[in-house]
């Protein structure tokens, strides 16, 4: 997508007569997340936890890889490791996943694109940073056009440190993921909203040109 | 029909013949999904893990829609598997779960099993996802190529049994399986068969799903609950469809077990192949239909002719 793409433009329709498209009003919903009833609650109810455990045991990962940490992802597809056992799926859109994995350093026009995708999931989502660049840069700390910390820009769930952490690294978040999914905290979609004026503050600051809608549903 | 019951008690009996048929659809994902991985070597999915998926996926809080067709499109898949359970009957001789049956109930069933396929054609379109449009061209086109096969072997099997009504079908077909429609009119079962494999949406027939192509085609953009109905329906339509086979080719189901056992047997023709060979690329497999199933199925009407 281009900025000339999401400019207001008119155009000649089929019969001859003159349209005007506003693409951020026509093809995006402008709404902005808000918080869910559940986040509120302080003791969460008997059917929200076993929505939470259902959640937690169907982990649909968004097959998408944005550095290195990728290649340790696909060993747990294989008889080696095989996380399907665990409930752990691989899902090829975002509309149908649920855990996002930012698998390593994260360049500037990738978090574009992992931003797009995080906001098409539907909620409750999970963000799940693999390897040392999603916590402070690691060893692209000072590089100028990858991000250092994540979570100034998504809120992340599970950090799983490493440098490329181990395939059974990456098992073990997802085993802390889990465990925080069925004690009621996996709410970074909850957060993503409440604090959404800071994490789209954050993330206009560091994208200098911003070419797309603020909230991509 | 026989006179059973008042109409409660029957709607009753037709929600608890959709509950099981559910059940055994995805008991069967599960095992399914169980044998995949065992022949290449993993462990596989929890035999239960499409139970959970579906809970979770109902139970998401987001629901964006794109559009009337958008929520309807799901809705039509549901109608077509529920439609299709309605209307076969699938315990023979038994007044309670032959539930709406009539004397031209093959007409109705063949319907629903065409019309859930629009119905996904419509309602992915309109979300205007590419791959969704790649995936309902394809979609159509395989379904129109296995629908020619499929559609001459019911046809030789209403000739031969001069009926439109499933329930005579199977009832001429007891006392036996040397009765069976298999032993009697062994070309027609062998182009249904073979349709059969087009129509349930595994390899090497998955041109729709199309995993590393088109990332999944047609449902792309379904999420949440609107997947939820189209998983409940991927439990409901294949058992429908297999029952309807059982029905009209080897002998129907006098119990819930023969009908279980049946189902199992015949679901597994399309796993084995699904396992053993990969994927036809579209061209490849239109072609194929019109070749060996499109020759078979003209022949077992036109030896019905001569016979």
């Amino acid at each position: 997508m281009s900025m000339d793409d999401i400019k207001k433009r008119k155009t000649v329709g089929p019969d001859g007569d003159t349209i005007e498209i506003d693409p951020l009003q026509d093809y995006y919903c402008s709404a902005v997340p808000s918080v869910s009833k559940e986040y509120q609650r302080e003791i969460p109810t008997i059917i929200e936890r076993f929505r939470n455990w259902a959640r937690s045991e169907s982990l649909w990962i968004l097959a998408y890889g944005s550095g290195c940490g990728a290649i340790e992802m696909r060993p747990l597809m294989t008889p080696k490791y095989d996380a399907y056992r665990y409930g752990i799926q691989w899902r090829p859109t975002p509309r149908q996943s649920n855990v996002l994995i930012v698998s390593g350093y994260l360049s500037l026009k990738t978090l574009r694109i992992v931003i797009r995708a995080y906001e098409q999931m539907p909620s409750p989502k999970f963000v799940l940073g693999l390897g040392s660049c999603t916590i402070n840069g690691g060893m692209y700390y000072d590089s100028y056009n990858t991000i250092n910390r994540l979570d100034h820009y998504l809120p992340v769930d599970v950090y799983v440190a490493g440098c490329m952490p181990r395939p059974e690294a990456l098992l073990d978040g997802f085993d802390l993921l889990k465990k925080l999914i069925k004690e009621g905290k996996g709410q970074g979609a909850d957060l993503y909203a409440e604090k959404f004026t800071w994490y789209k503050a954050n993330q206009k600051k560091i994208l200098k040109t911003w070419d797309m809608p603020d909230y991509s549903w | 029909m026989s006179s059973f019951g008042s109409v409660p008690v029957k709607i009753l009996y037709a929600l608890l013949s959709i509950f099981i048929v559910m059940n055994i659809g995805l008991l069967l994902q599960g095992v399914t999904r169980k044998i995949y991985a065992r022949v290449s070597k993993r462990i596989g999915i929890r035999f239960y893990q499409p139970y959970i998926d579906l809970v979770k996926n109902y139970f998401l809080r987001d629901l964006v829609s794109h559009g009337v067709m958008f929520y309807l499109g799901p809705i039509f898949r549901l109608t077509s598997g529920v439609g299709m359970i309605l209307f076969i009957p699938l315990i023979y001789g038994s007044p309670v779960f032959s539930n709406f049956s009539f004397s031209g109930d093959a007409v109705l069933v063949l319907y629903f099993m065409f019309f859930g396929t629009l119905g996904m054609a419509l309602g992915s379109g309109e979300s205007g996802q590419p791959y969704s449009a790649i995936g309902v061209a394809r979609g159509l086109a395989q379904v129109t190529a296995a629908e020619i096969p499929l559609i001459l072997s019911f046809l030789a099997v209403f000739i031969q049994y001069q009926t439109l009504s499933i329930s005579t079908i199977v009832g001429a077909q007891q006392g036996g399986f040397m009765h069976w429609t298999m032993i009697t009119n062994p070309l027609a079962t062998a182009t249904a068969l073979l349709a059969f494999l087009g129509s349930m949406m595994r390899s090497p027939f998955d041109v729709v799903l199309a995993p590393q192509e088109i990332p999944i085609g047609p449902p792309t953009e379904y999420h949440g609950a609107f997947l939820g109905i189209l998983q409940t329906n991927r439990a409901i339509f294949p058992i429908a469809k297999t029952i309807l086979y059982v029905n009209l080719f080897f002998g129907g189901a006098g119990n819930w077990f023969e009908f279980i056992i049946k189902a199992f047997l015949l679901y597994m023709w399309s796993v084995v192949v699904g396992t053993v060979f990969p994927r036809y690329r579209v061209d490849h497999s239109i072609r194929w239909f019109l070749k060996v199933p499109l020759a078979l199925g003209l022949l077992s009407i036109i030896f019905l002719q001569i016979g």
